[in-house]
């Protein structure tokens, strides 16, 4: 019987060799006469042990971390799997990194081909579709609102209010938007769903479409993703081709189509109504609410505009019921969040666990310390628009209003490593700078405060009138924050203040060290 | 803005091909600029002129678009984009030095090509591969950990699959 070797085909496995890995595997096993066959799975989101490769035994599949091209020989012994090599982790379930971790939405993610629609279904896709045609629209939504899942794209907007907006509209064509401008640094959850699972997502939309009545959706994903995009058009293709995408959703159901429109390098189309304007054509500019996309979004119509991790949850929350998926979390933060350990870190990659664990813990269990081997100092979490978290910040629990009760927020997930060579002041610089650059210009405060912001803390740098500079730096905070259109100038001072603080003397310590 | 000049025969043959399956409602404007850039390397005046009056928009409109997106291009650029991410992410594990290391070694600043038109070398915010920064993209190729070094080998090897081409 043909063995099976699985190694990663995603752009963070392809970004340490998998590909030459590939190559050199099956030269390896028509060499040796063995019969190997190879899949192209997706990653299990342990970046840290890119590329892995696994081969199926009947034990389970055997993984080999961070294989390079010129030693896949010794990956076997007399056509056997060489357990006794010094990078076998044994069988990649049973793996600590991957034992402790709760996986639901990325459940298939790595185990899986990811275009077979073969294997998505005998690894429990499409039941939450399947159950959702045998719903009316109403009890959909009911189910999305008893599982208490929230806007995962970092807004935590309760997801049934939303649906249940749409369907109550009376409008006759409504639209599925899926968001997958994933601009933030340190989160890359969305890109693995969909270079991993990617008929997850479809049939999240498929089943949204189902909620409120749509029979098209789009997905807006960017343009820095080249591979993701590949990926999602061949399962948009072959869901046709299969029947689940198109006059009939599975031959019974209404009808549905998607179509995948790839973003032009704008940080700001991951905000809704920039995404919106984008999709029709125009510059990405904000939209100011009211009205909600949800009553008047593309092209004036009512339309569901969700995270690609949302949509995916939606699934689950079909295929199990809304109680089982509520039963997770702490509080209002209901269910599993992929945090995304990214920066000065060993032990990097996607961990799924229910929301409440500390972040010091999830540190201390998966990162493994920092990369550079050096102290870590400060932890961003939540993107470019995310606090900056010092030390005796890090036993907060991962959760939305525990983090929003620490001045912080925790955004897509993503959790940011620095060590302690970090300059908090170039961080705040940057910050205001990345506003700056990503600016759509609608509003004043984001516009023109953004540039400021970056001059005030450069006078800061240069200690100049510390303390004049330092109330500017408050008060322009306070403009932007309050007086921005949209999340982007809004929380742009969440950042910036998080340094000054709780790293105010990166900002305000003169030169030299000599008091002033 | 000048009158741009209407396009010529070759590049308007290569626009009607572009645009030829794609219907002519105004959010088509997105994909079809991409295909633009991706055949032609950038999308000129006169394709500018080209899509508004295809997609029955004014020219400062399609300006504007075209504006507005950082991965258009009004003009030609080095041969070989090379795209650094400069995210937190890879701030964290030395993009900065990275950034500098690049600069010095194609001898140009971020955002501008090189003299002989080989490299273009700009910073992007996020290729999404943030447990394994610094990360750079060629082409769509995303690399990983990439010291000053392996920078070094990278172009080196392109510059070797150029030869063979």
């Amino acid at each position: 019987m043909s063995t099976r070797v699985f190694i990663p085909n995603d752009t963070a496995a392809r970004s340490m060799g998998a590909d030459d890995v590939a190559h050199a595997i099956a030269v390896y096993g028509e060499r040796m006469g063995l019969d190997l066959t190879i899949v192209r799975n997706g990653s299990r989101g342990a970046a840290w042990l890119e590329p892995l490769v696994e081969v199926e035994t009947t034990a389970g599949r055997v993984g080999f971390g961070n294989v390079m091209p010129n030693e896949v020989d010794t990956l076997f012994v007399h056509g056997q799997v060489n357990l006794a090599h010094d990078r076998c982790l044994g069988t990649v379930e049973s793996h600590p990194w991957f034992a402790a971790q709760q996986r639901i939405t990325f459940r298939r993610a790595g185990v899986i081909d990811p275009l077979s629609l073969a294997d998505y279904e005998q690894h429990g896709g499409l039941a939450g579709v399947r159950r959702a045609l045998t719903l009316s629209a109403a009890e959909i939504v009911a189910d999305i609102t008893t599982s208490g899942l929230r806007g995962r794209g970092g807004a935590a907007f309760p997801a049934g209010i939303k649906w249940n907006t749409v369907r109550q509209a009376t409008d006759t064509t409504k639209y599925i938007v899926c968001n997958a401008d994933e601009g933030d640094s340190g989160t890359f959850a969305d890109r693995l769903l969909i270079e991993a699972d990617p008929y997850q997502l479809l049939e999240g939309m498929i089943i949204a479409g189902l909620a409120v009545g749509a029979e098209r959706g789009y997905v807006y994903l960017r343009s820095e993703y080249p591979w993701a995009i590949t990926v999602l058009r061949e399962a948009v293709a072959r869901a046709y081709a299969a029947g689940l995408l198109g006059t009939h959703v599975l031959g019974i159901g209404p009808r549905f189509d998607v179509e995948v429109r790839v973003g032009a390098g704008a940080y700001i189309c991951g905000e809704e109504t920039a995404l919106l304007e984008s999709l029709e054509g125009k510059r990405g500019v904000v939209r100011a609410k009211p009205p909600l996309p949800a009553m008047r979004g593309l092209f004036g119509r009512p339309t569901v505009i969700n995270n690609v991790l949302t949509l995916a949850a939606a699934t689950d929350v079909l295929a199990a019921g809304g109680a089982r998926y509520a039963a997770l979390g702490l509080d209002r933060s209901t269910g599993t969040m992929p945090f995304q350990l990214a920066g000065n870190i060993r032990c990097g990659g996607l961990v799924e666990l229910p929301f409440g664990r500390s972040l010091r813990s999830v540190l201390d269990e998966f990162g493994g310390g920092s990369l550079s081997g050096r102290p870590l100092r400060a932890i961003q979490v939540g993107g470019p628009l995310g606090a900056y978290l010092p030390e005796h910040l890090w036993e907060t629990p991962l959760a939305y209003e525990s983090f929003s009760a620490v001045g912080a927020m925790l955004g897509h997930g993503g959790i940011v490593c620095f060590d302690d060579t970090v300059d908090m002041a170039e961080q705040a610089e940057f910050a205001m700078a990345f506003c700056a650059h990503e600016s759509c210009g609608k509003c004043t405060p984001c516009r023109i405060g953004s540039t400021r912001g970056v001059e005030v803390i450069q006078r800061l740098r240069r200690r100049e009138e510390s303390r004049r500079q330092w109330q500017l730096l408050e008060e322009l905070c306070e403009t932007m924050e309050f007086g921005s259109l949209c999340a982007l100038g809004g929380l742009t001072p969440l950042p910036v203040r998080s340094v000054m603080t709780h790293f105010a003397g990166d900002l305000l310590t003169p030169v030299g060290g000599t008091g002033q | 803005m000048s009158h741009p000049p209407m396009p010529d025969a070759d590049e308007l043959a290569c626009l009607d091909e572009l645009i030829a399956d794609l219907p002519p409602q105004a959010d088509q404007l997105l994909p079809f600029l991409h295909r633009v850039q991706e055949r032609l390397g950038h999308v000129s005046p006169a394709a500018m002129r080209f899509a508004a009056h295809a997609f029955n928009l004014s020219r400062a409109d399609v300006y504007g678009v075209v504006t507005f997106y950082g991965d258009f291009r009004e003009a030609p650029v080095g041969d070989t984009v090379v795209q650094l991410c400069m995210a937190e992410a890879c701030q964290a594990v030395g993009a900065r030095a990275l950034a500098a290391h690049a600069e010095q070694r194609l001898g140009v600043p971020l955002g501008s090509s090189t003299a002989d038109g080989t490299h273009h070398l700009e910073a992007v915010y996020c290729l999404g591969n943030c447990a394994l920064g610094p990360s750079i993209r060629v082409k769509d190729a995303v690399h990983g950990r990439v010291s000053p070094s392996r920078f070094d080998t990278l172009l080196e090897l392109r510059a070797i699959d150029r030869s063979r081409s």
